[in-house]
């Protein structure tokens, strides 16, 4: 699997610059590609988020704001340019910085938080061939750039000197780092049965035998433990305690304004998109169109549903389709405690999660050595 | 495809990040000052490590370091007492002894990179390194794979048996 | 593969500029008057703020952090483990890998039990709301 960014390379070679030169330009274009995509996720996703809900809650949502005259009152599309009104509101807002903060780690803050999510995208494949990196160590990587965000979270808490944000961010930070356990050991499981860290490697295993939420019973669970996991370390409800707005205003961002605030939620959407990507790329066949789910009996000929675009396609119609259920999730559950919360990674999600380690090695093992 | 130029001012950049931010973490009289400019530090570290050809051990060095120690680093400075006004001004105790230890310390480290030989690996292009480390681990150093267990054992339960007895 | 990582440097920096850039156009065209006493206080629900916010902290974050660092580090030596092991499985080593990799999970499922026994996971620890007559008997409260 050859990453986006040799091809790229090779398109610009005709400038005749310096190989190395080349390469740090080269690079800029995925770069701000995906930088557009943050940007155009979060527009997006707080417009469907607000729709959704007004749905969910039999109300109409947004529905005064339209984009060049094209204003939908009560329809659906009511309300289209609502999110960007809200984008270029939070651009000219007041920036205040409480006197008694530490206005240096205040400001480094939200930088941490959205290098956290940009970097992990590198490692992030859209589609078959299309990631910026095709990383060895891709999955590790992902786990290992995903947990730089709770740094920021922590500092953006402590910084604001402000007891609702402290208490939001300690929270947050207990929540995140328990459940990067359950959602390193679902990983895990991913990585025994197709022997490869390589996000490329193991949707190729997918494509070869089956999709892995299928695979066998103990990783149809092994789905919904890091599915609720990464729900919980994306901080949505249920699971968000951090920022529960009855208890604690709005938890580490409660100091923040302006664009500085922009950029948390930037994160946010953006954290979302990434394990809703990385959840249908690992469990749910990636770019392989939904007829390749079993792998059995359909001819090579049938399979005009698969290619590097309708790869993409299909791996956004997953990840989105995820994205929505976690919207889905916010106006059906009510928020858990924290004690529930932590009593559920602790003593639910972390011993399912051993004993599903022990029983997909054995699974692996009996598949492997008798029915080979 | 090497890039000679720009990675080795990488380099030299990436020295002078992880020395001035570790200089910070020493002199910075704010706790949590000092623990952020560790995070730069460990990020340095991880780096140096891809120039290593390590990827594996880079990425377990931000998951278990900025991910893990890092947090715990900064839960263990709001668990202290003189955490209100957020200045702990660490006085400098025995500067003379100190001095002349860690000017020991350099000349030693001095003399080992001299005169070690260095093992220049000649097969850069290596695909991956986390099957060697895995068949490393559970073939020659099986024996210390299983002895760590031992030793997280041990420190969990020595850990969690410290911190209770601040409770009480 | 060292190539691979070029790409996380030149995207830290170019985060870098993406988010001052804007945060340059706000601090130009936003409002800067009237930024006086009680605009840049802290928020307390319209109070003013009772002391600082650094306060020392509840011990229970720092052994979940405790906890969580030995579960971490568990799961990064299990990954190489499960890279290998279907090789091993190709080889006929497979059940030979497996206990390899079970002794090392079961020494630590043992602290793990052990830090579950001893109430350490419990973020709100056992207390008898009605331990006074006869529930007194229970114990539950006593040293």
């Amino acid at each position: 699997m050859t990453s986006a960014l040799d091809y790229l390379i090779e398109l610009l070679a005709f400038t005749g610059l310096d190989h190395s030169i080349l390469v740090v330009l080269a690079i800029h274009i995925p770069a701000l590609a995906i930088f557009l995509v943050m940007v155009v996720n979060a527009t997006i996703a707080v417009y469907v988020e607000r729709k959704v809900a007004a749905f969910m809650q039999d109300r109409l949502g947004p529905m005064e704001v339209g984009l060049f005259g094209f204003k939908g009152g009560r329809r659906f599309w009511g309300g289209i340019g609502q999110t960007i009104a809200d984008a270029i509101k939070l651009l000219t807002k007041e920036d205040i910085v409480p006197d008694n903060a530490d206005k240096k780690l205040m400001l480094l803050a939200p930088f941490i938080i959205f290098i956290g999510a940009f970097l992990t995208f590198i490692a992030v494949p859209f589609s078959e061939n299309l990631v910026v990196s095709d990383f060895n160590v891709g999955i590790f990587y992902i786990i290992a750039m995903s947990s730089v965000g709770v740094i920021g979270i922590i500092l953006a808490g402590w910084s604001s000197n402000n007891k609702w944000s402290l208490y939001g961010a300690m929270r947050a930070a207990a929540q995140i780092v328990s459940y990067e356990i359950p959602i390193g050991l679902t990983l895990l499981l991913v990585v025994i049965v197709a022997g490869s860290l390589n996000l490329g490697d193991i949707v190729q295993w997918q494509a070869d035998n089956r999709w892995f939420i299928i695979h066998s019973p103990f990783t149809f669970v092994a789905f919904f433990i890091y599915f609720i996991s990464v729900v919980a370390e994306t901080n949505r409800t249920p699971f968000d305690i951090p920022e529960a707005e009855s208890e604690l205003v709005a938890g580490w961002m409660t100091e923040y304004s302006g664009f500085k605030w922009a950029i948390f939620f930037l994160s946010e959407y953006a954290n979302m998109l990434i394990v809703s990507i990385v959840a249908s790329v690992v469990f749910l066949g990636g770019w392989l169109s939904p007829l390749a789910i079993l792998n059995i009996g359909i001819p090579e000929s049938w399979m005009i549903l698969d290619g590097p675009i309708l790869g993409f396609f299909w791996v956004m119609l997953k990840a989105l389709f995820l994205v929505f259920v976690m919207m889905w999730f916010r106006w059906t559950f009510p928020r858990l405690r924290v004690d529930q919360l932590m009593y559920l990674c602790w003593k639910v999600f972390i011993p399912f999660c051993l004993a599903n380690l022990f029983f997909v090695s054995i699974w692996e093992l009996i598949s492997g050595t008798i029915f080979r | 495809m090497p890039i000679p130029d720009l990675g080795i001012l990488l380099f030299l950049g990436l020295c002078g990040l992880i020395v001035g931010s570790a200089f910070m973490v020493v002199t910075s009289p704010n706790l949590v000052h000092s623990a952020v400019s560790l995070l730069f530090t460990f990020f340095g570290i991880a780096a140096i490590y891809i120039y290593l050809y390590a990827d594996f051990i880079a990425a377990t060095q931000v998951v278990v370091y900025v991910g893990g120690i890092l947090v715990l680093i900064i839960f263990g400075v709001m668990l202290t007492n003189k955490i209100e006004n957020a200045t702990i001004t660490s006085k400098t105790h025995n500067q003379i002894p100190g001095a002349l230890f860690s000017g020991i310390l350099l000349l030693l480290q001095f003399y080992a990179i001299f005169n070690t030989k260095w093992l220049v690996n000649d097969n850069p292009e290596k695909s991956s390194t986390v099957m060697d480390i895995g068949e490393l681990l559970l073939g020659k150093y099986l024996l210390p794979f299983e002895v760590v267990s031992i030793l997280l054992l041990s420190a969990l339960i020595g850990a969690a048996m410290l911190s209770r007895k601040k409770v009480d | 593969m060292y190539n691979d990582y070029i790409p996380v440097v030149v995207f830290t920096a170019l985060a870098i500029g993406l988010l001052a850039a804007p945060l340059v156009i706000q601090h130009l065209v936003s409002p800067r008057h009237n930024k006086r006493n009680d605009k840049l206080m802290s928020y307390e629900c319209g109070e003013v703020p009772e002391g600082s916010a650094w306060v020392k902290f509840n011990v229970r974050f720092y052994i979940i952090a405790l906890v969580f660092i030995i579960f971490d580090v568990e799961v990064v030596f299990l990954f190489p483990w499960a890279a290998v092991y279907q090789s091993f499985i190709a080889q006929g080593q497979g059940l030979l890998v497996l206990f390899e990799m079970l002794m090392f999970v079961i020494i630590l499922t043992v602290g793990f039990a052990y830090v579950w026994v001893k109430g350490d996971l419990d973020w709100v620890k056992m207390q008898l709301k009605y331990a006074h007559g006869r529930y007194s008997k229970l114990g539950v409260d006593k040293k």
